[in-house]
C-alpha cells in the first residue's frame, strides 16, 4: 500500500490556538479507495486537522499534498476545489431551504443568471440513486430527520465532485438503523474509488468499517493499525495511553422512597403532534431508571416536561413529593434538587460564547458563593471552574475561553461536570455520553453509579443500547409516546430490548411464536 | 489580565477604528470630488471641536444625550434586541420631563430637578416597555414596533405643543399660550434646571457628569450583577436561558425598559440643561445616531462612551468647518452613514483590509434575532 501515492497526504502538520497546540507534526496518508478511521480523546485535534484539510483553519506550520501535488488552501473553496468535501460534527445546512437549494449554496448553478434548480434537482437524484441516498430534493430540510440531513450534507460533497470526504463524528447522533445505512453507503462510495476519513469515538464501529486506524493522542500520531490486528481493549488503551475498563461495575441497587413520580403525561412535539400519550413511571432514591427507545418516540419530549422546558398538556410530575407539573425550569433545579444533562447540549446545555467558567454556573449564577444578593462574585466563579476543570478533566487553556472553542467531547464534558457537581437528589441525563471518547465515558459512568450509590434517583436515556444495559437498575422502553413495557435489568437481554424498541410486547411475542 | 481576552479587546477595537478611518476616507474622497479641500475641512472640523474653550464645551455637551441613547441601545443589544425606538423614547423623556419643568413654580430645586429628571426617565422606560411586552406576548418583532413607536411619540408630542389652529381647534396641554402661533412649551421653572458647572457662554451643565455616571451604572449592570448575565445569556442563547431558569419573557421586558430608560433620561436632560422648553424641532436625529454610537462602541458601555465623545466632536466641529472651508455640514451626515454601515456589516471592512474572519474564536457579538433558533 505503501508504494502507492497517496490522494491526500499531510506533513508536519502543527497547529497552535491561543494557549493550546492541537495538532503537533503529524503525518497522515489517505490512499485511494480507504476508509481510513481517526481515533483520539476528546480535544487530541482530530476536527482540528481536519478542519485545516478542508480549508477552514491554516495550519501554523506544515503542509498538504493532494495526488501528490503540494496545496495551499485559503478556504473550503480551494479545498472543494481540489475534490475534498467535508460533513461536519455538526451540520451546515440552512433548515428553512429545500434539499436542492442547500446543495447549489456556494456551488455555480447558472443559467442566464437564473438559479436552475430543476437541472440541479435532476443530479441530485441521479447521485441518489447511484449511491442509493435517498432524498427528496425538493424537501425543505427542517422537516427531514438528522439521519437524512447527513445524507444531504453527503450528496452536497459528492455534487461538488469530491474524491475524498471527510466524516467528523457522523454516527453520533443516528439512530443504529440510520447507522447501518450511512455504513453501506460509505461502502458503496469506496467502490467508486472515493476516499474516506472517518471519525468516531465508537470503537465496534471503527473495527466494522475501516481498513486502517490512525490514533491521535494530545496532537500527535501515536500510533497505526488495523481492524485486523485491533481490539476494542487495544484501541482505547492506544488512545488513552492506559488500560481502560470498557464493562461498568456495580453493586446491587438499593432503592429508597420514590423521587420522581410521573403520572399519565401527555405533550406535544414541536411540530404540534402528540409526543406523550399518557406516561407513568417511578424513579425512587439509589436506582438508575434506563429509557430505551429508537430516538424520536418521545423520550426528548419527556425529559423535555420533566425539566420544566415544555408544557405537560396533562398529567403530572411529583419531585420529592411535591407537584412540580409545569414548573419554571428554576424551581425544578434549585427546588426541587435536581439536575439535568440535556440532550442537545448546543442549544440548551452552553452559551458558546460564554468563558466556561461562566457555563460552569450557567443555572446557578444566582446562588451563594457566586452571588451576593445581585452582585457577581467573579473569583468564586472562577475558583469554582478551576475545581471542575480538574475534577472532570475538562480540556481548556483556560477557565476563561469561550466554550465553543473546546472540542465537542470536552464542550458535554462541561456541561456533565456542572450538572454532576451540586448536592442533588434527582439526576436526568439525557445522552451524558455522546461525542466522549472511551476514557472519559469509563469516568462518566462510574460517576452515574456512584450518584446512585449516595442515594441520587437516575434517569437516563440514551440511544445507546450498550450504555442503558450497563448501567441501569431497571428499564423502560419507550415506543409511540408510550412506555411500552419497564424490565428489570436482570430479565432483560439486548434481544428482548431490542423487540421492545420495535414495539413488540412482551406477551404478544408468545403469540409470535405459536404462529 | 488573561492572554486570550486582552487579544479579544483589540479584535474589537479592530473593526470600529478601520471603520472610522475608511469612514474619513470616503468622505474626503466625496469632497475632492466636489472640489471642496479636504485637509481644511478636517482642520476646519477638528479646531471646531477642539480647538477653543467653546468648541470644548459644545463637544462635551453634545456628548451625553449620544452617550444615554448609545447605551440605550447597547443595553437592549446585549439582551438581543435592536431597540431603533431609543428616538421616541428620547422624545417621551423630553415631554415628562418638560410637563413636571414647567409646573410647580414653588418647589424647591431638590425635589423639583429629580422630580422632572425622574419622570424622564419613567416617560422613557414606560416607552420602551411597550414593544418588549409585544414581543413577549404577541410575538412581534421589536424593530417593527419601535419604529412604529417612534412616530407614535412624534405625533403626541406634536399634538401636546400645538398651537391651535384659527378655526377654533383646542391647543396641546402643554403649549405656551405667551407663544402665539408657535409650538411650544413655556421655559421650564429655574428650579427644575440642571446647574451649570460652566455657565454662558460654555453652557456645560452637570448632566454630563450623570450620563458619564450611567457608564460605569451599565457597565456594572451588564458585567457585575446577576441581572447582567441574565440579560447577556438571553441575548446569546435564549434556549440556554431558559434552561438556566432565567425568565426569558420577563427579561426582554426588563431590557427594553432599561433602553427605555437611558434614552428617556437622554431627553430629559437636554430639555432640563440644554433647551429648558420643548419644541418639535428638538427630538432630532440623536435616537437613530444612538444605534452608530452602540455599533462603533462594541456595545460596551465604555466603547459607547468613547464613541459618542467621537460623534459628539463631529457634530461640534461641523459649524467651523463649514465657516473655514466651505463645505456644508451635510458631509457629517454622510461620514456618520458610512460609520454605521462599516460598522454594521463588518465584513466590507475585513474585505477592504484582508483581515481574516476570526473563524478560529468565538465572536463576542451577540445575535440580534430572538426566537430564530
Ligand atoms: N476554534 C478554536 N479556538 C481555540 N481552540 C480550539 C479551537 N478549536 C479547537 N481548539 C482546541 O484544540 C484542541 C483540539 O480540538 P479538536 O476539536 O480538534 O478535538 P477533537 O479531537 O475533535 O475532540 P472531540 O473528540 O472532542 O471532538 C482542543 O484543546 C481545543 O480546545
Ligand atoms: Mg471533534
Amino acid at each position: 500500500m505503501t508504494q502507492r501515492t497517496p490522494v491526500l497526504e499531510v506533513k508536519h502538520i502543527t497547529k497552535r490556538f491561543p494557549g493550546v497546540v492541537a495538532n503537533d507534526d503529524v503525518n497522515l496518508a489517505l490512499y485511494e479507495g480507504e476508509i481510513l478511521a481517526l481515533l483520539g480523546e476528546n480535544g487530541a485535534g482530530k476536527s482540528t486537522l481536519m478542519n485545516i484539510i478542508y480549508g477552514l483553519y491554516k495550519p501554523t506550520e506544515g503542509e498538504i499534498y493532494v495526488k501528490g501535488k503540494k496545496v495551499e488552501m485559503h478556504s473550503p473553496r480551494d479545498a472543494i476545489a481540489l475534490g475534498i468535501g467535508m460533513v461536519h460534527q455538526h451540520f451546515q445546512l440552512v433548515p428553512v431551504m429545500t434539499v436542492a437549494e442547500n446543495i447549489m449554496l456556494g456551488a455555480e448553478s447558472v443559467k442566464r443568471g437564473l438559479l436552475d434548480v430543476k437541472k440541479v434537482a435532476r443530479e441530485i437524484q441521479e447521485l441518489s440513486h447511484r449511491y442509493h441516498l435517498d432524498v427528496d430534493p425538493y424537501a425543505m430540510v427542517e422537516d427531514l430527520p438528522v439521519g437524512v440531513q447527513q445524507r444531504v450534507e453527503i450528496i452536497k460533497a459528492l455534487y461538488r465532485e469530491a474524491e475524498i470526504l471527510i466524516l467528523d463524528e457522523p454516527t453520533a447522533v443516528l439512530t443504529p438503523q440510520e447507522i447501518e445505512g450511512l455504513f453501506a453507503i460509505m461502502k458503496r462510495l469506496q467502490e467508486q474509488g472515493k476516499s474516506i476519513i472517518f471519525i468516531s469515538h465508537k470503537l465496534k464501529e471503527v473495527l466494522y468499517i475501516s481498513d486502517r486506524i490512525v490514533v491521535l493522542r494530545d496532537g500527535r500520531v501515536v500510533g497505526e493499525t488495523t481492524p485486523a490486528e485491533a481490539t476494542q481493549e487495544r484501541l482505547a488503551a492506544m488512545m488513552v495511553g492506559r488500560e481502560v475498563i470498557l464493562t461498568v461495575d456495580k453493586k446491587p441497587a438499593r432503592p429508597g422512597k420514590v423521587v420522581l413520580q410521573v403520572e399519565h403525561l401527555k405533550a406535544h412535539s414541536d411540530l404540534g403532534e402528540p409526543a406523550l400519550r399518557g406516561v407513568s413511571f417511578q424513579v425512587r432514591e439509589g436506582e438508575i431508571l434506563g429509557v430505551a427507545g429508537v430516538q424520536g418516540n418521545g423520550q426528548t419530549e419527556l425529559v423535555e416536561v420533566i425539566t420544566g422546558l415544555r408544557r405537560a398538556e396533562g398529567g403530572k410530575v411529583f419531585i420529592n413529593g411535591e407537584d412540580m407539573t409545569n414548573a419554571r425550569p428554576r424551581i425544578i433545579t434549585q427546588k426541587g434538587q435536581s439536575s439535568h444533562v440535556p440532550e442537545d447540549r448546543h442549544a440548551y446545555g452552553m452559551v458558546a460564547s460564554y468563558p466556561v467558567a461562566d457555563n460552569l454556573v450557567l443555572n446557578t449564577y444566582n446562588l451563594p458563593p457566586f452571588a451576593k444578593g445581585i452582585s457577581i462574585n467573579r473569583p468564586a466563579i472562577l475558583e469554582h471552574a478551576e475545581r471542575l476543570i480538574d475534577r472532570f478533566d475538562v480540556r481548556t487553556p483556560s477557565p476563561l475561553t469561550p466554550a465553543g472553542s473546546l472540542s465537542g467531547g470536552n464542550q458535554q464534558k462541561m456541561v456533565v461536570a456542572r450538572e454532576f457537581s451540586r448536592p442533588i437528589k434527582l439526576l436526568i441525563a439525557a445522552q451524558p455520553t455522546r461525542g466522549i471518547d472511551v476514557g472519559s465515558i469509563e469516568f462518566i459512568h462510574k460517576q452515574i453509579v456512584a450518584k446512585r450509590d449516595e442515594g441520587v434517583a437516575v434517569l437516563l436515556v440514551s440511544a445507546e443500547l450498550d450504555e442503558i444495559m450497563a448501567l441501569s437498575d431497571r428499564i423502560a422502553v419507550m415506543y409511540k409516546g408510550e412506555i411500552l413495557d419497564i424490565v428489570p435489568r436482570e430479565e432483560a437481554t439486548r434481544e428482548s430490548i431490542g423487540l421492545l424498541m420495535m414495539g413488540v410486547k412482551r406477551d404478544e411475542r408468545v403469540d409470535e411464536i405459536a404462529f | 489580565m488573561h492572554p486570550s481576552s486582552t487579544r479579544r479587546l483589540l479584535r474589537s477595537l479592530l473593526i470600529p477604528i478601520l471603520a472610522v478611518f475608511t469612514a474619513l476616507v470616503i468622505g474626503a474622497i466625496i469632497m475632492k470630488l466636489a472640489g471642496d479641500d479636504p485637509i481644511a475641512a478636517y482642520k476646519g472640523l477638528f479646531q471646531g471641536a477642539f480647538g477653543s474653550k467653546r468648541g470644548w464645551a459644545t463637544t462635551i455637551r453634545k456628548w451625553s444625550p449620544l452617550l444615554l441613547t448609545g447605551l440605550s441601545v447597547a443595553v437592549a443589544f446585549q439582551a438581543g434586541l435592536f431597540n431603533i425606538g431609543a428616538s421616541g423614547q428620547f422624545i417621551m423623556g423630553t415631554i415628562f420631563s418638560v410637563w413636571a419643568g414647567i409646573n410647580f413654580p414653588e418647589m424647591p430645586i431638590y425635589i423639583h430637578l429629580p422630580l422632572a429628571l425622574g419622570l424622564g426617565i419613567l416617560g422613557g422606560m414606560l416607552w420602551g416597555a411597550i414593544p418588549g411586552i409585544l414581543k413577549v406576548t404577541t410575538g412581534a418583532h421589536e424593530v417593527i414596533t419601535t419604529i412604529m413607536l417612534n412616530y407614535v411619540a412624534a405625533l403626541f408630542a406634536g399634538w401636546t405643543v400645538y398651537a391651535g389652529g384659527s378655526q377654533g381647534q383646542k391647543p396641546g396641554p402643554l403649549w405656551d399660550p405667551t407663544a402665539k402661533a408657535i409650538s411650544r412649551t413655556p421655559p421650564v421653572v429655574e428650579s427644575a434646571r440642571i446647574p451649570f458647572i460652566f455657565g454662558p457662554p460654555y453652557r456645560v451643565h452637570w448632566g454630563v457628569v450623570l450620563a458619564l455616571l450611567a457608564i460605569l451604572l451599565m457597565a456594572w449592570l451588564i458585567n457585575k450583577t446577576t441581572i447582567g448575565f441574565e440579560l447577556r445569556t438571553v441575548g446569546r442563547n435564549f434556549k440556554a436561558a431558559k434552561y438556566a431558569g432565567i425568565r426569558v419573557g420577563w427579561t426582554v421586558i426588563l431590557a427594553m425598559m432599561l433602553a427605555g430608560a437611558l434614552a428617556g433620561m437622554a431627553g430629559a436632560i437636554e430639555t432640563l440643561g440644554v433647551n429648558f422648553k420643548f419644541a418639535p424641532e428638538f427630538s432630532g436625529s440623536v435616537g437613530f445616531e444612538g444605534i452608530t454610537v452602540a455599533l462603533l462602541g462594541q456595545t460596551n458601555p465604555f466603547g459607547v462612551g468613547l464613541a459618542a465623545f467621537f460623534l459628539a466632536s463631529l457634530a461640534a466641529g461641523g459649524a467651523k468647518m463649514q465657516f473655514d472651508s466651505g463645505v456644508s455640514t451635510d458631509i457629517i451626515q454622510v461620514i456618520n452613514a458610512l460609520m454605521l454601515a462599516f460598522v454594521a456589516a463588518p465584513a466590507i471592512v475585513r474585505w477592504l483590509y484582508r483581515i481574516r474572519k476570526p473563524a478560529e474564536e468565538e465572536e463576542g457579538v451577540p445575535k440580534i434575532s430572538w426566537g430564530g433558533g
